[in-house]
């Protein structure tokens, strides 16, 4: 599992240990999406059956609430694998996302060796300094970890705009080689590759070195179709019809000029108070009273109920230029 | 396919798109992968690989439609239109190709459609739904009323414009509304029964209400209708996109198809659909600079080492003082005066400016503006009093007091002006911003203002949204100011603007 730095690494990762493709093909990974209930579209599942078979990790960017977390949950129930997740926040530094030395335990050690004889201690500082420093004295974090696993695992990056600019390059190495070095120890490489979700809300533009490095996956809010099939999935009893509705009336909302567009997880909720209230069908009243669950801000609910009761004229609405 | 993909990645590159070397590499090893007769794979693969960002995805998708578009004989328009079918390539992928299809206007067709009997069929397919009829419309109406003619370095605006003009969609719409509202849903045969991914629940509201819609129903009604229409419209748009690549070939095609990326967009010459690009790019670049400055305060340079927390923290190292705590330094926040020419030469410029500003404003301790053409007035209140930055540009537009004499811009007088009124408001935390492009109409510059306003300001800068080679022609006098200005911005596009902000603060 360990061997020494500076091992050369080929341009297109051709060293890497090639683990066997997850999946067949790309409506066969689709299909079997859906089965733990993760509705994907062709792109979307396009875009994992290459990650699998290219070996690279997937940025997923979009809206906060349109499934990204929830993706590399569903490929980890699928395969069957454990799911590792480092959740980034602002401050996150080496020791909390790679590996940290047991600093405690190693003074320990260390004072054992005091208590020793003094002559016998100067002898033993070379044998005591590898001794420190080696794995039994490491903490492995997250990313680590998911380079060491010998079970299958995916990881999962969460939120990676929230690193700052400097320590998105903790990432790089992995992502490219799935290995890590650590000076005292060496390279330590990856025995499989596992699955690389990272996930971001735009809130930055992430640095060239990192998107280079990932296949891009935009995941924007679902076509009409696909909301209604996600609703009818994930809410037991809903109806048909009310299903429908519900994805068309969020259509409609998401159309209009909002501080906050409803997502995909706040149309489930939505959904499912509707069950639980025992509504067959949204009229203008029960949707302006429900709306505060879609919406978040109170001017958006405004704008949004009186956008809902009113029709617009026909005419205007099709611009004739292209 | 490698020919055909090179090409296609330094047709990014010259849209705009930073596409490496590595990148391309990628792209090529992914199609590998996957069946190449499936071409919305394809795309999916190449758009992976080689687009890394969501504002490039349209430069991408035009470029992508123009390369891998369908070729054929069929696509020739000196050939009859009507009377061949292609495959049915861009809906649900994966599907059997070759396979000729499209017979879902049952057995219409043939060579002489009449234009009654195209609008019946647009009417009856948009009313359903259905995705192959539509397509068979969209290739129907751009063989009848496109006129496209071989050899013409027309762009494809004008076809789809023609195309459109003829279809009178507003007019179907409205009719098919008004319909719905008469009788409680379309009459049950539905025409073309396949199963098609795309397609649409025909009757979209039947069952839910007998008789009249209620204002709810109808209102979503209509945005199905629209979406369907939409859907209408890029279907055209690709079907004049495929017979101009085969006649024109891909290059020139690709050459007169590209356009700027949003934020390279000339403010002064953005056409009215670029206008609303920039306006949607806005947002987030608002909420990343935000985002990106909040953050830099918090990590500026380290101020001076903070002794009492170094002795406190030692505590836990047996009282060596190994860790140095050090101060945090509070910068202070500039105060912001932006004065901005609102005329219409530059309107569109002083609009982004106002808005961004006033997105970020949480950076700056105050944000005062003020607008002018001849006469000039501060609109702090009005951002203040709206609920939404949008909201309050467009009533700036209506309420604020800008015309003096006749609505042509003197900047001379606006800042006079100014200075009388506010000139005492201006402090030594102040940076004061000026927008416009000093085009005066010959009035007098009165640039001892500008003079004035540096003397007591901590900063005055000047974008002007011309490019830098017109500066001084003409009426132009923005060399008189520039003298007395900490800095003359050009500032043509949403990413000079980007740099400036961040800058200032």
């Amino acid at each position: 599992m360990i061997d020494t730095p500076a091992s050369g690494n080929g341009m297109w990762g051709a060293d890497l240990p090639l683990s066997a493709p997850r999946f067949e093909s790309v409506p066969a990974l689709r299909d079997a999406l859906a089965t733990v209930g993760y509705l994907a579209d062709d792109g979307l599942a396009g875009v994992v059956y290459l990650a699998d078979r290219l070996a690279k990790p997937v940025l997923v960017e979009g809206p906060a609430g349109t499934g990204k977390t929830e993706l590399a949950k569903s490929i980890a129930r699928l395969t069957g694998a454990r799911l590792i997740r480092l959740q980034c926040y602002e401050g996150l530094d080496e020791s909390k996302a790679l590996y940290e030395w047991n600093y405690k335990k190693q003074l320990l050690r260390i004072q054992v060796e005091g208590t020793a004889d003094a002559g016998e201690r100067r002898a033993g500082w070379n044998e005591l300094e590898e001794d420190i420093f080696s794995e039994e004295f490491l903490l492995t974090r997250p990313l680590l970890e998911a380079i060491r696993a010998t079970d299958p695992v995916v990881l999962l990056v969460d939120e990676v705009d929230r690193l700052e600019i400097e320590t998105e390059a903790l990432l790089l190495e992995i992502l490219s080689d799935y290995q890590v070095s650590i000076p005292e120890l060496g390279t330590v490489k990856a025995t499989q590759i596992p699955l690389v979700f990272l996930t971001s809300n735009n809130t930055r533009e992430l640095s060239e070195a990192l998107k280079r490095r990932c296949l891009f996956l935009h995941l924007d809010y679902p076509s009409v179709e696909r909301e209604r099939e996600i609703v009818l999935k994930k809410v037991p009893d809903i109806t048909h019809e009310l299903a429908d509705q519900v994805a068309r009336i969020v259509r409609s909302l998401r159309s209009l000029d909002l501080k906050k567009h409803p997502s995909i997880s706040e149309t489930l909720d939505w959904a499912r108070t509707l069950v639980l209230l025992g509504i067959e069908s949204v009229d203008e009243r029960t949707a302006t009273e429900t709306l505060h669950l879609l919406l978040k801000y109170r001017s958006d609910i405004e704008v949004a109920a009186k956008e809902l009761a009113s029709t617009k004229s026909g005419a205007g609405l099709v611009g004739s230029g292209g | 396919m490698l020919d055909v993909l090179t090409g296609f990645v330094s047709e990014l590159r010259r849209a705009g798109l930073p596409v490496s070397v590595t990148e391309a590499a990628d792209a090529a090893e992914a199609i590998r992968h996957l069946p190449l007769e499936d071409r919305q794979a394809i795309k999916y693969a190449l758009g992976a690989t080689l687009v890394k960002s969501s504002s490039h995805w349209r430069a991408f998708d035009t470029a992508f439609e123009v390369y891998f578009s369908m070729r054929g004989p069929q696509y020739d328009i000196a050939e009859d239109d009507a009377s061949n079918r292609r495959p049915n390539d861009d809906n649900a992928a994966g599907q059997g190709r070759g396979e000729g299809r499209g017979k879902g206007e049952g057995g219409g067709g043939g060579e002489a459609v009449t234009p009654e009997e195209i609008a019946a069929m647009l009417y009856k397919a948009l009313r359903d739904g259905d995705q192959a009829v539509l397509a068979a419309v969209a290739r129907l109406a751009v063989g009848r009323y496109a006129g496209m003619e071989p050899g013409r370095p027309v762009g494809g605006t004008y076809y789809l414009y023609r195309t459109l003009r003829n279809l009178d969609l507003d007019g179907v719409l409205a009719r098919l509304v008004a319909e719905a509202h008469s009788d409680e849903g379309p009459p049950g045969e539905r025409s073309g029964a396949d199963g098609d991914a795309g397609a649409l629940p025909g009757p979209v509201l039947r069952g839910l209400s007998q008789g009249k819609l209620t204002a709810l129903e109808q209102r979503l009604l209509e945005d199905e209708y629209k979406a369907r229409i939409d859907e209408l419209r890029r279907e055209i748009e690709a079907e004049i996109r495929r017979r101009l690549v085969a006649d024109r070939g891909v290059e020139a095609l690709a050459r007169s198809l590209r356009k700027p990326l949003p934020e390279d967009v000339d403010f002064m010459h953005a056409t009215r659909e670029e206008l609303v690009q920039i306006r949607k790019a806005i947002q987030p670049l608002a909420r990343k600079l935000q985002a990106r400055l909040a953050r830099k305060r918090r990590h500026l340079r380290r101020g001076a080492l903070d002794f009492r927390s170094t002795m406190r923290h030692s505590l836990s190292y047996g009282g060596v003082p190994a860790e140095p705590r050090f101060r945090h330094p509070k910068p202070t926040k500039p105060e912001i005066f932006v004065i901005a020419d609102i005329s219409g030469s530059v309107a569109a410029f002083a609009r982004f400016t106002l808005h961004l500003v006033h997105a970020i404003a949480a950076q700056f301790s105050q944000v005062r503006s003020f607008v002018f053409i001849d006469g000039i007035d501060e609109v702090t209140g009005i951002f203040e009093r709206s609920e939404t930055v949008g909201e309050a540009i467009h009533r700036v537009n209506q309420e604020a007091d800008v015309v003096w004499v006749d609505g042509h811009s003197d900047y001379g007088h606006a800042l006079n002006v100014f200075w009388q009124r506010w000139g005492r408001d201006v402090g030594p935390k102040t940076s004061i911003i000026l927008l416009g492009d000093a085009r005066s109409n010959y009035h007098s510059p009165e640039a001892w203002v500008v003079k004035e306003l540096r003397h007591r300001a901590r900063h005055v800068y000047w974008l002007n949204p011309e490019p830098r080679s017109y500066w001084g022609s003409g009426d132009s006098i923005v060399e008189q100011y520039a003298q007395f200005c900490d800095g003359v911005y050009e500032c043509r596009n949403l990413r000079q603007l980007e740099g400036f902000v961040e800058h200032l603060v």
